[in-house]
């Protein structure tokens, strides 16, 4: 499904990536770990198109990354649900706005739309939230709207940066818990984070470890 | 469609002032431009009907006489564009002169001789095209037995050279006035989507195509160049409404000087090129920053 072969990227002189090969197949739970530094982050930009400037192939579903064209893009694009660290939810634009903002992208109607953002919404818990602002939240919430953005469209392929970062250990989990639910119903979980300890505990899946932009162990945790 | 519009919206609703103050440019920019297409529908309107509609007075040498009469009127028709020919006798035209100065005729008693010339009246068919007009009375003048012809060229010639320079200089203010709107309309678009940057990056990231993100800026162009001329339009139409009654009143003692608004084409016009303005200056805008 995710294929990489021979992945470098460069910051400058600097690598941050070195010759990245790997193999994702579908429904797998990936987690990405590594001290700060070490490459995590660059590799999930790599795989959701907000980086584009690399050395070696990527494959996403047979689709070469390096050779996609502008207008096929957008597409592949919603084929991931995107979790980032600080959230990045749109402060102008209310809980509901926010989640129904990838929907209206895909071009589905009103109606659809209504009704699967709420279905999103209660499903985290956060129904009574649809219309209050991002930054009335807690972290904790920010975060949970932002995995609510990231599965709505029901995507394959779920990439998360960190996405516990900045939130206590109760809410973390609420996270990781949420996202367990998707990769039980087939999605494909990528999760870059350096909290392993969380994830050990938390998640079963394949462990790949980076370090200065190399894969330096790949483990199942059970 | 509903989220673009929504959007554009809410834009333009939290960045009032920059709106405004583009809305504000585009209107003065119409404006100016309004007044001269004020001035040009007028003035061609006053050039349309200029000399009572096309009427013109043919002078004859002294030498004339009615026989040469039928001759005259046959060169005359033969060089086209006739509508009526009515032949005044020198007498006709006294009497006439006598009869319109009515009490101070006096001075005409001791005329010795009648000092006036034949003359033929005629009305030119397609009186609307001047130089068209300029040629026929040249081709007139060239008859031998015409001494003159009278057709308003005086007046009209100098009003024509005044259009022309009103022209110029309309098109001038016009251009430089659009580059302004333009620039203002190009560069609110241009901060709108900076203010919107991390919306239009997340956007991108869960799929949204250029035209859905773009549509909401190009939206808010239109809506912007719509506003601006209709507000232009609307503080011209005030001014008009003040200043047309004293102007004409001033005026009317002079010549008939019928002072309109402009026409309802021109209205549409108007509102359709700042509307295609606003949308203009988002599309140099866009272009340039989705490069």
């Amino acid at each position: 499904m995710i294929r990489l072969f021979n992945v470098s990227k460069r910051f400058g002189g600097k690598l941050a990536l070195k010759n990245i090969s790997l193999d994702i197949e579908q429904g797998e739970f990936i987690f990405i770990s590594g001290p700060s530094g070490a490459g995590k982050s660059t590799l999930l930009k790599i795989l959701y198109l907000a980086d584009n400037i690399f050395e070696g192939q990527v494959l996403i579903d047979g689709m070469n990354l390096s050779r996609i064209s502008s207008s096929k893009l957008p597409v592949l694009r919603r084929r991931f649900g995107i979790v980032f660290q600080d959230f990045k939810l749109i402060p102008t634009l209310t809980v509901y706005e926010n989640i129904s903002l990838v929907l209206e992208a895909a071009g589905k109607k009103t109606s659809f739309i209504k009704k699967k953002v709420m279905q999103v919404l209660r499903s985290i818990g956060m129904e009574k939230k649809a219309k209050a602002f991002p930054l009335t939240l807690s972290g904790g919430e920010q975060q949970r709207v932002a995995v609510a953005r990231a599965v709505v469209g029901e995507p394959s392929i779920i990439l998360a940066d960190e996405p516990t970062g900045s939130l206590d250990s109760t809410s973390a989990r609420a996270i990781l818990d949420f996202l367990m639910e998707y990769h039980k119903k087939g999605s494909t979980i990528l999760i870059a984070s350096h909290d392993l300890h969380l994830m050990k505990n938390t998640i079963k899946g394949r462990n790949i470890e980076l370090n200065a932009g190399r894969i330096v162990s790949t483990d199942i945790m059970y | 469609m509903i989220h673009s519009l929504k959007r554009a919206l809410t834009d333009i609703r939290s960045n009032k002032f920059l709106n405004l103050i583009t809305i504000i440019t585009i209107s003065l920019s119409i404006m100016v431009v309004s007044v001269f297409l004020l001035f040009f529908e007028n003035a061609g309107r006053v050039i349309e009907s200029w000399n009572q509609g096309g009427r013109a007075m043919i002078y004859l040498k002294g030498e004339f006489n009615t026989d040469m009469l039928p001759q005259l009127k046959a060169k005359i028709n033969a060089l086209g564009d006739i509508d009526e020919m009515v032949y005044i006798s020198k007498a006709k035209a006294l009497d006439t002169l006598k009869k319109t100065l009515a009490s101070q005729t006096t001075f005409l008693k001791t005329l010795k001789k009648n000092p006036l010339p034949d003359a033929l009246e005629i009305k030119i068919k397609s009186y609307k095209n001047f130089q068209g007009v300029q040629t026929l009375a040249q081709n007139i003048k060239a008859i031998d037995i015409v001494d003159d012809i009278e057709y308003g060229q005086g007046w009209l010639g100098q009003f024509l050279k005044l259009f022309k320079l009103f022209k110029i200089t309309g098109y001038a203010m016009c251009g430089f006035f659009f580059l302004i709107a333009l620039f203002i309309t190009a560069n609110t678009v241009r901060l709108a989507f900076y203010s919107r940057k991390l919306e239009v990056d997340i956007m991108r990231l869960v799929g949204a195509t250029e035209i859905f993100i773009k549509a909401p800026f190009y939206i808010e162009g239109l809506v912007q160049g719509f506003l601006g001329g209709v507000l232009g339009l609307g503080a011209l139409l005030a001014t008009y409404l003040m200043v047309s009654s004293g102007i004409t009143q001033s005026l009317a003692s002079y010549v008939y000087f019928d002072i309109r608004f402009l026409s309802v084409k021109m209205v549409m016009l108007i509102i359709f090129s700042s509307t295609f303005l606003g949308w203009f200056g988002c599309y140099l805008s866009l272009k340039q920053i989705f490069k």
